[in-house]
């Protein structure tokens, strides 16, 4: 083995400095604004001048309300729903069956979700159409403001939907620790009821491993843009996407107080993942004099049916709205209150892919470049960590986590200006590096458990053979890892399809994606066309799995033990 | 009513375990309170699924047939956790959260109300394995041997009525193994409660002292009269 003399090897660097480079460059790009500094439009003083500014604007705690309650409610509710669900279910038929579809509820992007959900609940849609006119006597839609409500429901609805298949799939991970099974089977065999059995003795010990993706959805929830947009109230609009508005206006003025008030979203973001660090400790105390008083819950038949229900009905909004994504572009005509389209076509839809080409080259360009570049990093990382014996450390992971615990707001307004500095403001290449900060993490986080899982006498055995390290890395480790690493790279496009403020910034307008498209024409007029976007947005994802499911059954169709179980 | 119905002890009627329509063990036998019986087999040859049979975990890729019974109160379609059959691992399973002494109070039934009652029911079950003292320390500074001996007070601290002991020395090295044996068995004697021990190794057969019966692994039918 090579000695590592304490030097961080290449590829930590290098991450290291993809993270954390953009992510301070950011931030110190947005605080200097926000104190009216800005020498490339001729504010070369500090001043508190932005601020008051900020705090002058109508309806502004409204705003900030409405992002940190609807945020902070969301994640915690989606937690509440994934954990009650994993306790009363896990291991069943009923667990394994819903699994199999949250994995691919997981890779809609927010967007495509979001009009989707809207294209359900509003007025005028799919709920109210199956129980109308012969139920409610409407033969106009009610004149009901959802999506759009000022309370932001219909938002939280719409992040819930979102964050309950991401934080499913991390707990799902989490089970897969050693043991796991063994603890629920002791608990049993000591006379606790599955719940009880999964709070008391097996959340403690991996509620460690969701902590981080928890806080990730804290921070996405507060200061999500496209959602709101869809699904958000509108007078006021919360935090983020009021300051999209001011740093996308034509009155470059306002980009002082914009950045005002990325600073003002950080703190909420902050504040709000404060609240929930202190609701934790709460609960944890609440539940740590609960572990040796013995109560066992054995009648627990009501909790579980309870836990199933939100679960259930997640699933079934999604599975829905992604279907009405279809027939909304397949629909000629779909006049309230009928429950089906009076007429069908295709043409519209052949239609807009002509034309929604362009867009959609563009994604696939930066969701491939993207998640390619992620996931050979991830590999990079990995092997040479892995060679040098380095354990994943809590920096490590923290750091590699930092974008997603930030607003993105908070440093992309300051990053667009670096990006315009040096040219990359407007191009592909600028986007996909926009991008890279947020897939890699998703890169990291699908591919370090598989790779840490494969048994390390492999590469032992082939390095006794006399193989170079790299030999051992392309021929053995590579293809044992063959699924696992495609799985990761079409998390990584499904991740970059979705990015919506990124996108916004970055390609200030000259790159556009199916996202970007999506979420424009999602106020706008027509049904069909919102729905035909939000549907492309769903190819990249599908193509992705797909190869990463096809792929590797052609190549080992002789090997079974390369087959995967269950 | 079968004339099972009223024998105490641990009685497996009829128990045919499949796995994909093939048979893997059947088994028909009874414990008395006290006694040990010994299934001895390689790995694959049946011997887990029957346990979890017995405790309520089958797995739903294995079909059972026959009625598992513990003192006249037939087991097969209640709840894992209504069984009150105590189980043990191959290795100790101690709750690495939990201190020793909460993972001894965690199997304490309710009825015990007042947590100082509840201490002092721990500390002395922790006495009773020449562990007094240890009750604050985290599970994972104790020996293997001390691991084993409080996760089986954890065990019959829950006031089970059988005992099932998945392979539950072999973690342990020789010396401490016959020590740690000689205080399951002896306790579980104490108690009157009938156990069924899972193993591959003899010695741990002939200190059970009760019947053994062996399975051959990958033989269909493996047939036990007992």
């Amino acid at each position: 083995m090579p000695k590592t003399d304490g030097l961080p090897d290449v590829p930590t660097v290098l991450v290291t400095t993809l993270l954390a480079g953009p992510v301070l460059a950011g931030l110190a790009g947005t605080v200097l604004p926000a104190f009216g500094y800005l020498p490339v439009l001729g504010h070369d003083s500090f001043s508190g001048d932005p601020f008051r500014k900020l705090f002058s604007m109508p309806g502004l705690t409204t705003s900030a309300a409405l992002s940190f309650s609807t945020g902070l409610a969301a994640s915690v509710a989606s937690l509440a729903i994934v954990l009650l669900f994993t306790a009363g279910w896990a291991g069943t038929d009923t667990f394994r069956r819903l699994t199999r579809f949250l994995s691919p509820l997981l890779s809609v992007p927010h967007a495509a979700a979001a009009i989707g959900l809207a294209f359900l609940i509003a007025p005028s849609g799919f709920l109210v159409r199956l129980i109308s006119p012969w139920a409610t006597g409407w033969t106009r839609p009610p004149d009901i403001l959802i999506p759009g409500d000022p309370y932001g429901l219909a938002m939280t609805v719409g992040l819930v939907a979102k964050e309950v298949p991401f934080l499913f799939l991390m707990t799902l991970a989490a089970l897969n620790r050693p043991h796991v099974q063994e603890y629920l089977k002791a608990g049993a065999s000591l006379g606790y009821g599955r719940m009880a059995t999964f709070f008391k003795v097996v959340l403690p010990q991996i509620y460690p491993l969701i902590r981080l993706p928890v806080l990730a959805v804290i921070a996405y929830a507060t200061s999500v843009v496209d959602v709101a947009v869809i699904l958000g109230p509108t007078t006021p609009q919360p935090l983020a996407p009021r300051l999209v508005g001011w740093m996308n206006d034509p009155d470059l003025s306002l980009r002082l107080m914009a950045s005002a008030g990325a600073l003002l979203q950080l703190l909420l973001s902050a504040s709000a993942l404060l609240v929930y660090l202190l609701l934790e400790t709460l609960a944890g105390s609440c539940l740590r004099t609960r572990f040796s008083n013995g109560r066992r819950h054995p009648r627990e038949t009501p909790g579980r049916v309870f836990s199933l229900l939100p679960m259930l009905l997640i699933v079934a909004a999604m599975s829905l709205s992604v279907a009405l994504l279809g027939v909304w572009s397949l629909a000629k005509s779909w006049w309230f209150p009928a429950s089906l389209p009076q007429a069908w076509s295709l043409g519209r839809m052949l239609d807009a892919l002509k034309s929604g080409g362009p867009s959609l080259g563009a994604t696939l360009v930066i969701a491939c470049g993207a998640a390619a570049i992620a996931t050979a990093l991830t590999l990079w990382l990995l092997e040479a960590r892995g060679n040098a014996r380095r354990r994943e450390t809590g920096r490590m992971k923290a750091l590699i986590f930092l974008p997603l615990l930030l607003p993105q707001i908070g440093f992309l307004f300051g990053l667009q200006m670096f990006f315009l500095l040096a040219g990359l403001s407007g191009t592909l290449t600028g986007v996909l590096l926009a991008h890279l900060i947020f897939v890699f993490p998703y890169a990291f986080l699908a591919l370090s458990d598989p790779w840490n899982r494969l048994d390390p006498r492999y590469a032992k055995a082939a390095r006794s053979t006399g193989a170079s390290r790299a030999r051992v890395f392309f021929q053995i480790q590579l293809p044992l890892l063959l699924r696992p690493v495609l799985v990761t790279f079409a998390v990584a496009a499904a991740v970059s399809t979705g990015q919506y403020l990124p996108t916004l910034m970055i390609g200030a307008g000259r790159v556009v994606t199916v996202t970007t498209e999506s979420v424009a024409l999602a106020s706008g007029g027509s049904r069909q066309i919102a729905a035909l976007y939000a549907l492309l947005q769903l190819i990249v994802p599908l193509a992705g799995f797909s190869l990463a499911a096809l792929v590797p059954a052609l190549a080992f169709r002789n090997r079974a033990a390369m087959r995967l179980e269950r | 009513m079968s004339s099972s119905d009223r024998i105490s002890g641990l009685v497996l009627e009829n128990v045919v375990i499949r796995l994909g329509g093939l048979p893997l063990l059947d088994i028909d036998c009874r414990i008395l309170p006290g006694s040990v019986l010994t299934i001895m087999g390689e790995s694959g040859s049946g011997k887990s699924s029957l346990l979890d049979f017995v405790a309520g975990f089958l797995k739903p890729d294995f079909r059972a047939e026959g009625r598992a019974l513990l003192n006249g109160r037939d087991l097969t379609s209640l709840p894992a956790q209504d069984r009150q059959i105590g189980l043990m691992f191959q290795s100790p399973l101690l709750f690495p959260h939990m201190s020793v002494l909460q993972n001894l109070m965690f199997a304490l039934p309710a009825t015990c109300r007042r947590r100082q009652d509840r201490q002092d029911l721990a500390e002395r079950a922790l006495a009773d394995v020449g562990l007094a003292g240890f009750g604050k320390r985290d599970p994972a500074t104790l020996s293997g041997g001390q691991q084993t001996r409080v996760a089986l007070m954890r065990t019959l601290l829950a006031e089970p009525k059988a005992l099932l002991l998945d392979e539950p020395f072999s973690s342990l090295d020789r010396t401490r193994r016959a020590e740690v044996r000689e205080l399951v068995f002896d306790l579980a004697r104490k108690k009157g409660l009938p156990v069924l021990l899972v193993s591959h190794d003899e010695e741990d057969a002939r200190a059970a002292g009760g019947e053994v019966h062996r399975l051959e692994a990958g033989k269909a039918g493996n047939g036990l009269d007992c």
